[in-house]
């Protein structure tokens, strides 16, 4: 949102930004102002996780089995050391949670970029092209988006794994983010294309043909800038249904491996504990997801709102 | 109407084509088939003799012409963990699957429509602002964990419904169902339930969006010009255009309960096809993912074929547009 204010006039972005219809809506809803304090605070945390957590959980020096299966510090047998409790191999939770945010953030970044690289890209050429590229591309969208995205993630990810057998270890996180990306490229794609069709018959599109420049450098720098806007809001909201798929593929098990827990795997791991009474291990990760995502649905709903001129 | 419902199957053929050569190119390259069919002590001159018999030396697109030709006609292979046909595994898992969905479809509708109905009608009364909030809540739950915070509560708490598995069945001819006895019903009420909601807040927006657009129009002011009673301008006029392009929706929704049946069967261990995939994933059982794909994209491209026509039927206007 400030970036394209910058471009405008570097001197007075900052002011122009707090005088804006956008910095207004925002500081009049404190529910969005709790969303976007509860995402920075996640985030920041789950960033600087190796500063902020009591504990390394995946350093074994510092794992003690004497400590295996606490309960959250507040309950009869527990230790004041661990606030949330301990899992099996005497893991601090709080420390996992912190841990496994940062891998949920990573993947879901990670595949909101790749998802938008493509569905701009798709968009752009589809919308600038026209004739039968345009109803190739734009067909092939349509298919895709009768299927959910989550089955699509789950399909790309198991044709992934079975053609590349034995070394998915590694390659787990980049095959997730891929298998994510191409569920949910689409909705880019369309918004992008029908904007660029708009952008395609204005004046500047035509004079920068007129003096000759090649298609890829006025896609680029002409239109691209100028459809980026609502690009911006589908990422916030496509951030929110990325960490619900990799949660829910990290759970299924065919997500990121156990070696490097998300949040989605905390809970698979937590879930073989349920029936022995030791809830702890599950609930807390599961809270820190459902947390993590209904703050950035919430922010995402609010840009949307209030970035759409139809709505005001 | 004709051409547009040729061109659909056009469309939905190319489609299972696609995804049919994605399953070849599955078998193609992942292990030898050889390998998984022939134990250690077969020499290599049997193993080539059978490489021939099987075809397996044949030109790929060859090759992937007899795969379209076998699995026309429902012959999928055997699974590689399992050793048995997977025709007859997807069969035996079939009437779970089909009851979960069926049953939470119920559900998601029984529930989702009055109260998409009752928000619309009475925006700002505390019920409506309430469902509307819960509907936010839902979209961003994940299902696994409304199963698993659900078992954790009615299962391991309360000790009230089984956790796991179908309960008892009775067998009705190939079908079986779970719905004939008591352990049968309580072990459905928890998966039906958490693979309804996330269906439920979507029909609900749906609904309430639907409802307050054909509220606006203007022949329901006529109707209160002409002193029909409310309810029947809610319900014999409202409701009945809403439902016309909820029911389109709602078609396309059964393909994703299907497909969020996953998910549900994977959490309470629901013995459907759902978890059969989920596991041929994981040990990568290639003939099953292969039919799961496959049967996955047929069921996809039926409903989609059906919306759309449902769409000529019900809708007269489009009728007169093409």
């Amino acid at each position: 949102m400030s970036a394209a204010d910058k471009q405008d006039a570097p001197q007075s972005a900052l002011a122009r930004f707090f005088d804006s219809d956008l910095w207004w809506s925002f500081t009049h809803s404190p529910v969005v102002m709790l969303a976007a304090l509860v995402t920075v605070v996640i985030i920041f945390s789950a960033v600087f996780a190796p500063w902020v957590a009591p504990y390394n959980p995946f350093d074994l020096a510092q794992l003690d089995l004497m400590d295996s299966l606490k309960p959250p510090a507040w309950l009869e047998g527990g230790d004041p050391r661990y606030l949330l409790g301990t899992d099996d191999q005497g893991r601090d939770i709080f420390s996992t949670i912190l841990y496994g945010a940062r891998i949920s953030l990573l993947v879901g970044f990670l595949s909101v970029i790749v998802a938008m690289l493509i569905g701009v890209t798709v968009g752009l050429i589809a919308g600038y092209a026209g004739g039968l590229t345009d109803t190739i591309l734009m067909r092939i969208a349509d298919i895709q988006l009768t299927f959910p995205a989550i089955l699509i993630a789950l399909l790309v990810d198991g044709v992934m794994r079975g053609l590349l057998p034995g070394s998915h270890e590694n390659l787990a996180i980049f095959v997730l983010v891929l298998a994510i990306a191409l569920s949910s490229w689409v909705q880019y794609a369309r918004t992008v294309r029908s904007s660029t069709l708009v952008e395609r018959t204005r004046e500047y599109v035509q004079a920068a043909q007129v003096i000759g420049l090649p298609a890829p450098l006025i896609l680029v720098r002409h239109i691209l800038p100028n459809v980026l806007g609502p690009v911006l809001v589908i990422a916030t909201i496509q951030l929110a249904l990325a960490i619900i798929i990799e949660a829910t593929l990290s759970f299924l098990g065919v997500g990121v491996p156990p070696t490097s827990p998300s949040l989605g795997t905390l809970i698979r791991i937590g879930n073989d504990y349920l029936f022995s009474g030791e809830w702890w291990i599950t609930v807390f990760p599961g809270l820190g997801l459902i947390i993590l995502v209904l703050a950035v649905n919430l922010l995402g709903d609010w840009l949307r709102d209030a970035l759409n001129p139809k709505l005001r | 109407m004709l051409f547009f419902i040729a061109r659909r199957l056009a469309q939905s053929i190319l489609v299972m084509l696609t995804v049919a050569l994605i399953a070849f190119t599955l078998f193609q390259y992942v292990g030898d088939p050889i390998n998984n069919m022939v134990d250690q002590d077969t020499t290599l001159a049997e193993r080539e003799r059978l490489r021939q018999e099987l075809g397996l030396n044949d030109p790929p697109p060859v090759q992937f012409w007899h795969f379209v030709q076998r699995v026309s006609h429902g012959d999928f292979g055997v699974s590689y963990r399992l050793k048995k046909p997977v025709a007859g595994l997807i069969a035996e898992r079939f009437p779970a699957t089909m009851e979960l969905s069926l049953i939470s479809a119920i559900l998601a509708l029984g529930i989702g429509i009055p109260m998409g109905v009752y928000t619309a009608l009475h925006r700002d009364r505390l019920p409506a602002r309430l469902f509307m909030t819960l509907s936010l809540v839902g979209i961003s739950l994940p299902t696994f964990l409304i199963g698993i915070f659900l078992i954790l509560l009615f299962g391991v708490q309360l000790r009230w419904l089984p956790t796991f598995g179908r309960g008892e069945v009775v067998h009705i001819g190939w079908w079986s169902t779970g719905l004939l006895t008591k352990s049968g019903l309580q072990s459905l009420l928890m998966p039906a339930f958490t693979l309804a909601v996330f269906q439920m807040t979507l029909i609900v927006r749906l609904v309430r969006a639907e409802m307050l657009e054909v509220l606006r129009t203007d022949y329901i002011k006529f109707a209160r010009a002409r002193g029909l009673k409310t309810r029947a301008i809610h319900f014999g006029h409202a409701l009945k255009n809403t439902l016309v392009p909820v029911i389109t929706i709602i078609g396309l929704q059964v393909g994703s309960i299907i497909a969020f049946a996953i998910i549900t069967e994977s959490v309470f261990q629901w013995p459907g096809m759902g978890l059969l995939f989920i596991q041929a994933i994981s040990e990568v059982d290639i003939p099953v993912m292969a039919a799961y794909l496959l049967l996955i994209a047929l069921v996809f491209v039926i409903i989609n074929l059906i919306v759309d026509i449902l769409y000529f039927v019900i809708d007269p206007r489009l009728r007169v547009n093409k």
